[in-house]
């Protein structure tokens, strides 16, 4: 069971992931945007498949509602109806697909090159989210606390960025 | 044959080649950004499935991290977008040359 569901999120993450890429059908950010979205949820359910929970609930909270919301917000802002038109040039086509297979190559290469590792699993991590929590109070609680100032720091800065007239 | 650690190493690491295509392929700034979350997406996959086979939970809070500062990165660079659109009136990495000698 667990094989069939990872088999079946795999593909589909992959699948949408290629469409945002490269749609043949249509060029419009928007479609993008929404195969972005299919992605991220499928891959919520790989991390649900890896007993990662809590980042499943926090993937698909911060991802696919409100990142993407900002993102199609922007984007019929802009209103990029013309850009559709213009085609992907050969050449770009041609340097894309090299540096993209190399890179797949040097992926392939070191994980041809790794050993199995043994499967035993700490039955202890089961539903993250309590742990999850104690390990971010306690170890990582410097950095939360960092996070959360940049958080703001963002907010003050897309606040001045998109202001009319800077003084 | 169970799925293992190489099984979401090998989905990661697809993921990220799509996106580093789509960055190097795609001419328009937001589909450009979109893959960019792609690629921030599968290094969180191999972190989680890292995390998972080998019981610590420390590649789970780094994840965590990685959200949120993703969060805030898409916010700054839709914003920076933003004002470039309303200075040029275009979203297209072409026509964006000011910086060209």
């Amino acid at each position: 069971m667990h094989d069939l569901l990872f088999y079946l999120f795999a593909a589909l993450t992959l699948v949408c992931g290629f469409l945002v890429v490269a749609n043949p059908v249509s060029r419009n950010p928007v479609t993008s945007a929404m195969f972005l979205v299919l992605t991220i949820v499928f891959m919520a359910g790989l991390f649900v498949l890896l007993h990662a929970f809590f980042l499943a609930a926090v993937q698909i909270l911060v991802y696919a509602g409100a990142v993407m919301v900002l993102f199609l917000f922007v984007i019929m802002l802009l209103d990029l109806k013309e850009e559709e038109q213009r085609k992907v040039k050969r050449l770009s086509l041609v340097c894309g697909l090299v540096s993209v297979g190399a890179i797949v190559a040097i992926f392939v290469k070191s994980l041809l090159a790794t050993i199995p590792g043994t499967g035993r699993l700490d039955p202890r991590l089961e539903g993250a989210t309590l742990p999850l929590g104690k390990l971010l109070f306690t170890n990582f609680l410097l950095p939360f606390e960092i996070v959360s100032v940049l958080l703001l720091v963002a907010m003050v800065g897309v606040i001045l960025l998109t202001k009319k007239d800077l003084k | 044959m169970n799925v293992g650690l190489e099984h979401y190493l090998v989905v990661s690491a697809l993921l990220f080649s799509l996106g580093l295509l789509g960055v190097l392929v795609r001419r328009n700034l937001l589909v450009i950004y979109m893959s960019l979350e792609l690629m921030l997406n599968s290094a969180n996959l191999a972190l989680v499935a890292f995390s998972r086979f080998n019981n610590n939970l420390n590649g789970q809070v780094m994840v965590f991290f990685i959200i949120t500062v993703a969060a805030a990165e898409v916010a700054v660079g839709l914003a920076l977008i933003v004002a470039l659109y309303r200075k040029h009136q275009t979203a297209h990495v072409e026509d964006l040359t000011t910086m060209k000698l």
